[in-house]
């Protein structure tokens, strides 16, 4: 294990910014900490480059305690969400910064510095903006100045705080590939936090979906977004529907909707389903059972349409995806009323007081799917 | 009427405004602030070169040009330490009592300057709390250089860092931060990064510390005792000479004054034209102007 942190807790005043963190991160690993402000993945970051420290727990770096380890001795490189660039000094100068505050002894000379800053510069596309100031730079190069900057040490470990915050959307999603690039040419071990989850989905090995301090779930992208461990995961990726199922005579239903084969036995009378809007048929046969909706409006979203659909029996509003060119085969146009079913979902059982049950988690498909 | 006519129509009242308005503040600036100060050369050289030239010379007024260098020299630099030190801890710890120590930096601003100076009478005098003391060890601080100088540190202690606070605060500690990331140590850190960050505005509360500590009255008087030669600065100088009807030796001291004056004058406006945007008092730091978000 590259890094093994462990049992982290920080309080500051009145809450909990880390609640339990425990977390290993594998070398060469491209790690995402996702969650809304405040869940604590900036705390998490801070304290892994030795800006903040932990009020409890441990964190180990090939086997060594990092937190007992001087920031400047841990061989980070770290992006911050302003960037932080020095602004009375050139791209040069920022990008030599780290070298040249080295001990004499580590330091290397002039020339090989020199040589080192030029070929970082031309790794983030900015030869011939070395003589520039920060503020004569764009935001995505400046961008690019805070990671050569960060890479110039060579760092073992890479830390990006919301990176592509403050960039426009199209500069985003040009650097979003261009840092993945960097990071399979690099090998480094690379940990950004990010509240978009579409940036973790697409950029990330690994996402740590992190609320209130505490991580809800780790695993890859595909397993964060069809296997979501809680319901915060559920409704904080993605899009998606939430109703309310109860338990009947056949079995698990909602509004003329059932579901059979529920693996809790009887021990949960009712339970809160999320159902993905891409995962809902729209013209189920009427010998399968499924919901009265009414098409109440399309929005046309280049090439996926998001219907607004309301299901009578459960006074719900629900949305459901399809392609766009999937309208005119269906036939779709606002006023039609359609037979709705879910494909699939993903369950957590209610216990008596309401609070759902994580560990009790069913993922329920569709026996026989029919395409919509 | 078309709209063109129209707007010429109520632009004549409106320059009309205007003139009067530039004529009443150039009247008021002329009668109490150029006039008083022209006034002081116009006395100085009353009775010509020489006589200007023999009152600056003379050993009791030489003597006080030294002490007021002394004290500014003894008093600024300790000042500008402490105003380095207030701010950082100001605008990059949070601690209990903060507000308090904000308060306390504002303190001299608003407590008068002989009333400060009758504090230390109070503090250090014969008949103060720790006189006794002092006298039996042989420490003269009342009526001598070491109460001039904190009578002057007391009453310039706010301009620097009041000057840096504003900054420090807009500018935040993220490239400190980073300074520190890249293995800069605490010293590197503050003489690479925060230093060059805030090097104007620390001139410029350098420099209106100066000139208060220069050409500061009344806290000093109280203080001083008014020995001639010995514990007379520029300023209680100007008044002795003038009580004594000397009134050529009185404003040839007070030129010298008048000139630091301009001086302090003219290096601030060259700062703030300069560095207009690094200077917070002067414009407003637009923060997100300098992180370009």
């Amino acid at each position: 294990m590259a890094l093994e942190l462990s049992g982290l807790y920080r309080r500051f005043a009145g809450f909990q910014a880390l609640d339990n963190v425990s977390l290993s991160i594998a070398p060469g690993e491209f790690l995402a900490l996702l969650g809304p402000s405040g869940s604590g993945k900036t705390t998490l970051l801070r304290i892994l480059a030795g800006l903040d420290y932990p009020d409890s727990g441990s964190a180990l770096h090939q086997g060594e305690d990092f937190l007992a380890t001087p920031a400047r001795e841990r061989r980070i490189g770290m992006v911050f969400q302003h960037y932080a660039l020095f602004r009375h000094l050139t791209v040069i100068e920022n990008i030599a910064f780290g070298l040249r505050v080295r001990p004499w002894r580590s330091r290397p000379s002039r020339t090989e510095i020199r040589a080192r800053v030029d070929r970082l510069l031309r790794r983030v596309q900015l030869e011939g903006m070395g003589a520039r100031y920060p503020a004569q730079l764009s935001g995505g190069q400046r961008q690019r100045v805070a990671l050569a900057r960060a890479l110039a040490v060579e760092p073992d470990i890479l830390l990006l705080d919301e990176p592509f915050g403050a960039l426009d959307a199209q500069v985003r999603v040009t650097l979003r590939r261009w840092l993945r690039e960097l990071h399979e040419e690099l090998e480094l071990t690379t940990i950004f936090v990010t509240h978009d989850q579409e940036e973790a989905l697409e950029l990330a090995d690994r996402v740590a979906v992190m609320n209130n301090g505490r991580i809800e779930q780790v695993g890859s992208p595909e397993v964060i977004y069809q296997q979501p461990a809680t319901p915060f995961v559920c409704e904080f990726i993605g899009k998606v529907n939430k109703f309310t199922v109860r338990s009947g005579g056949e079995g698990f239903s909602a509004g003329g909707w059932v579901l059979e084969d529920a693996p809790w036995h009887g021990r949960f009378t009712s339970a809160v389903a999320y159902v993905r809007p891409e995962q809902l048929r729209l013209a189920v046969p009427s010998s399968l059972p499924a919901w009265e909706a009414r098409l109440r409006h399309i929005y046309l979203a280049g090439g996926v349409a998001h219907l607004d659909l309301h299901v009578a029996s459960l006074d719900l509003a629900i949305e459901a995806d399809v392609a766009t060119e999937d309208l005119s085969r269906l036939g779709l146009q606002a006023g039609n009323v359609l037979r709705v079913a879910p494909r699939s979902a993903v369950l957590f059982p209610l216990d008596a007081q309401g609070t759902p049950v994580n560990a009790e988690r069913w993922i329920w498909q569709a026996r026989s799917p029919v395409p919509a | 009427m078309n709209a063109h006519a129209r707007t010429r129509a109520i632009a004549w009242p409106r320059r009309l405004v205007h003139v009067a308005l530039i004529a009443l503040a150039l009247v008021f600036l002329v009668m109490f602030l150029v006039l008083p100060l022209a006034t002081v050369f116009v006395e100085a050289f009353d009775q010509g070169v020489k006589p200007y030239l023999a009152a600056i010379v003379q050993p009791e007024a030489l003597s006080a040009i030294r002490l007021t260098l002394l004290v500014a020299v003894i008093a600024v630099p300790l000042n500008l330490v402490f105003g380095v030190a207030a701010a950082w801890a100001m605008t990059r710890f949070a601690f209990r009592g903060k507000a308090l120590l904000g308060a306390i930096i504002d303190l001299p601003f608003s407590v008068s300057p002989v009333v400060s100076g009758l504090v230390y009478v109070l503090l250090f005098g014969a008949q103060g709390w720790f006189g006794p003391w002092l006298d039996q060890h042989g420490i003269k601080i009342i009526f001598a250089v070491p109460g001039l100088v904190l009578a002057t540190m007391f009453v310039t202690l706010p301009f620097v860092a009041r000057e840096l606070i504003p900054l420090m605060q807009a500018q935040g500690s993220e490239e400190e931060e980073a300074a520190r990331v890249l293995g800069a140590s605490a010293w590197q850190m503050f003489f690479r990064v925060t230093l060059p960050n805030i090097r104007w505005a620390l001139l410029y509360g350098v420099l209106l510390c100066n000139a208060r500590a220069m050409g500061e009255f009344g806290a000093v008087s109280v203080v001083s005792g008014h020995i001639r030669g010995l514990t007379t600065t520029m300023p209680l100088e100007v008044e002795m000479r003038y009580n004594e009807y000397d009134y050529v030796g009185a404003f040839a001291v007070a030129s010298l004054l008048a000139l630091l004056a301009l001086l302090t004058l003219a290096v601030k406006t060259l700062l703030e034209w300069r560095y207009g945007d690094e200077i917070p008092r002067t414009r407003p730091v637009d923060t997100r102007k300098r992180h370009g978000t």
